[in-house]
């Protein structure tokens, strides 16, 4: 079953084409990589995912509705690449007010701020202020916002960035348990070794899917040892 | 509610951050303060005249006049007397002529000199005449046979009273109320400005946009968060102007907070919706000489009815002109709601406008 559909989606700044055509599907329960360097229009397709950006062409529709769709924000939890806090709040204060936005019950919400700070390793400084907060502590915390309100669908703007490689590998444990748990994760990245762990992934250039498929797949398709290879021998392809 | 979550964490924040707080709240009392002291106390020191040939019976009047006089035997080179000795005018006469040379560097502070000497001249002679008139009527009376009574003519008194203020009404009295409404509408449109202009850099608005949360529930949240602020600020000021500094408040104190809040969510509205043309703080604050300065213009401490034509025009599009009028209405004329409803629903239709333009501005970010 199919949760994100995206058909021909096409968005330009003026005149320039930031992604063209762009056809994917992501399943229910699998973690969906969306590899590319910067600038290569991942997070504005993400942004279209979302629901945040409604000026494009073509289709997108989540949970069987067209985007953009009120109710299904409520299905999405997205954490942005740039840490979007309020410094001058706790990290707490943080998430309660998301909670707040997302309209938890009490209880619940006190249940997912303990859930989402645990997991992301920050129940020690949920009481700090965000201002003095490391930069790794700051994506955990845009991490566990996007958990807060228990979502069927994350969709991760470059997770990991700034990251200690420790807790890389605990939020990827975690990320594999959500997706067990029948979530489904979209995910964007420019570190190779992390698109080998998603089941499907996607290679974004210059706005355009240059190829996509299961990274054995691809390994084989293009005869390569690894996803790296496949990007340049993927994008030499068409170049 | 997703409002009262908004509203809640702008407390959290403003409550975190105490320079914004004592900018708000002690700013306005300072400025309001070092105002009153301004105009209300003032030095006073009398003028000093130069003469030179003058009748001593009008030196002595013009002494009365709280006029400090410097005789000279010859008059000289009068301009250089005046640089040379600080005088701020000198006076010659001539037979019956008076040559007047004033310094003028104050052009206000010479013509209510030249009004008074000329007031205490013109007193003189008409002295003088009656005197002589007297004298003549005199005579011809102790040449008439029989003689007729002859009523001495009795100079009227003259008895002052006012519609508003009193005789010690000073221009402060006048200038205060719009003063008020004027430091609740610049740091109200300030801070909350500056405040969605971070959540705009910051990428929070747009995090935001990512919940389900609901554009208007952004702008009301706002609205009620600083608005919340906006009123405590204007019952400090308030307060402050009418108990500490003694400005005169006519009117109902109630009417005065009625009319600022309403001038502060104008603010409030106006203020987050420039915000969305402003890329940095520092633009933010471009707006100021643009936006809020020409404001004082029309707030009333110019008469605006005396204005071209043109430039009433323009003062009926700026929300202080009617915030100003209101607060002069209520605290120094007295008057009540019903005087005063004109202006309350022109500042409320304000509001309306810059709140419905600002659920649209949001549209930029998410079309739902």
């Amino acid at each position: 079953m199919s949760t994100i559909v995206a058909k021909q989606v096409s968005k330009s700044f003026g005149k320039k084409e930031v992604l063209s055509n762009i056809d994917l599907t992501v399943n229910k329960g699998e973690i969906y990589g969306l590899i590319g360097p910067s600038g290569s229009g991942k997070t504005t397709l993400v942004k279209i995912l979302v629901g945040m950006d409604s000026d494009f062409s073509g289709e997108v529709s989540v949970l069987n509705r067209a985007m953009p769709n009120m109710a299904a924000l409520s299905d999405i939890g997205y954490m942005a690449q740039s840490d979007a806090l309020y410094p001058e709040l706790t990290g707490e204060e943080n998430l309660q007010f998301f909670a707040s936005l997302y309209q938890l019950k009490k209880g619940e919400r006190k249940e997912r701020i303990m859930y989402a700070a645990d997991l992301v390793q920050l129940t020690p400084h949920l009481s700090k202020k965000v201002m003095a907060y490391s930069g790794g502590m700051k994506r955990r915390l845009s991490l566990a916002i996007a958990l807060i309100h228990n979502p069927e669908i994350l969709v991760l703007d470059e997770p990991t960035i700034g990251i200690d490689p420790e807790l890389r590998l605990s939020i990827w444990e975690e990320l594999f348990r959500l997706k067990n748990e029948g979530k489904t994760i979209v995910v964007t990245t420019h570190v190779m070794d992390e698109a080998e762990k998603c089941d499907r992934l996607a290679m974004v250039r210059e706005g355009k899917i240059i190829t996509s498929g299961s990274p054995a797949q691809l390994k084989q398709q293009y005869e390569a040892s690894d996803l790296e290879d496949v990007f340049v021998k993927a994008g030499g392809k068409r170049g | 509610m997703r409002t009262m979550a908004v509203v809640k964490r702008i407390f959290q924040q403003m409550l975190r951050d105490k320079r914004t707080l004592g900018l708000m709240f002690v700013a306005p009392l300072l400025i309001l303060t070092l105002f009153h002291f301004l105009f209300t106390e003032n030095t006073a020191e009398n003028p000093k005249l130069g003469v030179a040939h003058v009748d001593s019976v009008i030196i002595k009047q013009l002494k009365k006049q709280e006029i400090d006089i410097i005789e000279y035997r010859e008059a000289g080179d009068v301009k250089k007397r005046i640089v040379d000795d600080k005088l701020d005018a000198f006076m010659q006469m001539n037979d019956n002529d008076i040559h007047l040379t004033f310094e003028n560097a104050d052009p206000s502070k010479a013509k209510a000199l030249q009004v008074k000497i000329q007031q205490t001249i013109a007193k003189e002679a008409a002295k003088q005449q009656a005197a002589a008139m007297q004298k003549a009527l005199q005579t011809i009376q102790q040449k008439l046979p029989i003689p007729i009574k002859i009523e001495q003519p009795q100079p009227p008194t003259v008895h002052t009273s006012y519609v508003y203020g009193n005789k010690d009404t000073s221009f402060f009295d006048t200038l205060s109320p719009i003063l008020v409404g004027y430091f609740v509408f610049f740091f109200v449109f300030l801070i909350a400005g500056i405040a969605l202009l971070r959540e705009r850099t910051t990428g929070t608005l747009e995090r935001l946009l990512a919940t389900p949360v609901r554009r208007h529930e952004i702008v009301f949240g706002y609205l009620l968060g600083y608005g919340t602020f906006a009123v405590i600020q204007t019952l400090i000021v308030v307060f402050f102007a009418v108990k500490v500094l003694d400005i005169t408040l006519v009117g109902s104190l109630w009417h005065v907070i009625l009319i600022n809040l309403l001038l502060a969510l104008v603010a409030l509205s106006l203020g987050i919706l420039l915000s969305a043309f402003a890329h940095s703080e520092f633009q933010m604050m471009q707006f100021i000489p643009v936006v809020i300065i020409p404001q004082i213009f029309f707030s009333g401490i110019l008469p605006v009815d005396e204005m071209a034509g043109w430039l009433q025009a323009i003062a009926k599009v700026m929300p202080m002109y009617y915030g100003g009028d209101a607060l002069k209405n209520v605290m120094y004329k007295g008057m009540g709601l019903s005087d005063i409803r004109t202006d309350l629903l022109a500042l409320f239709g304000f509001v309306v406008i810059f709140v419905t333009l600002n659920i649209f501005a949001l549209k930029k970010y998410r079309k739902l």
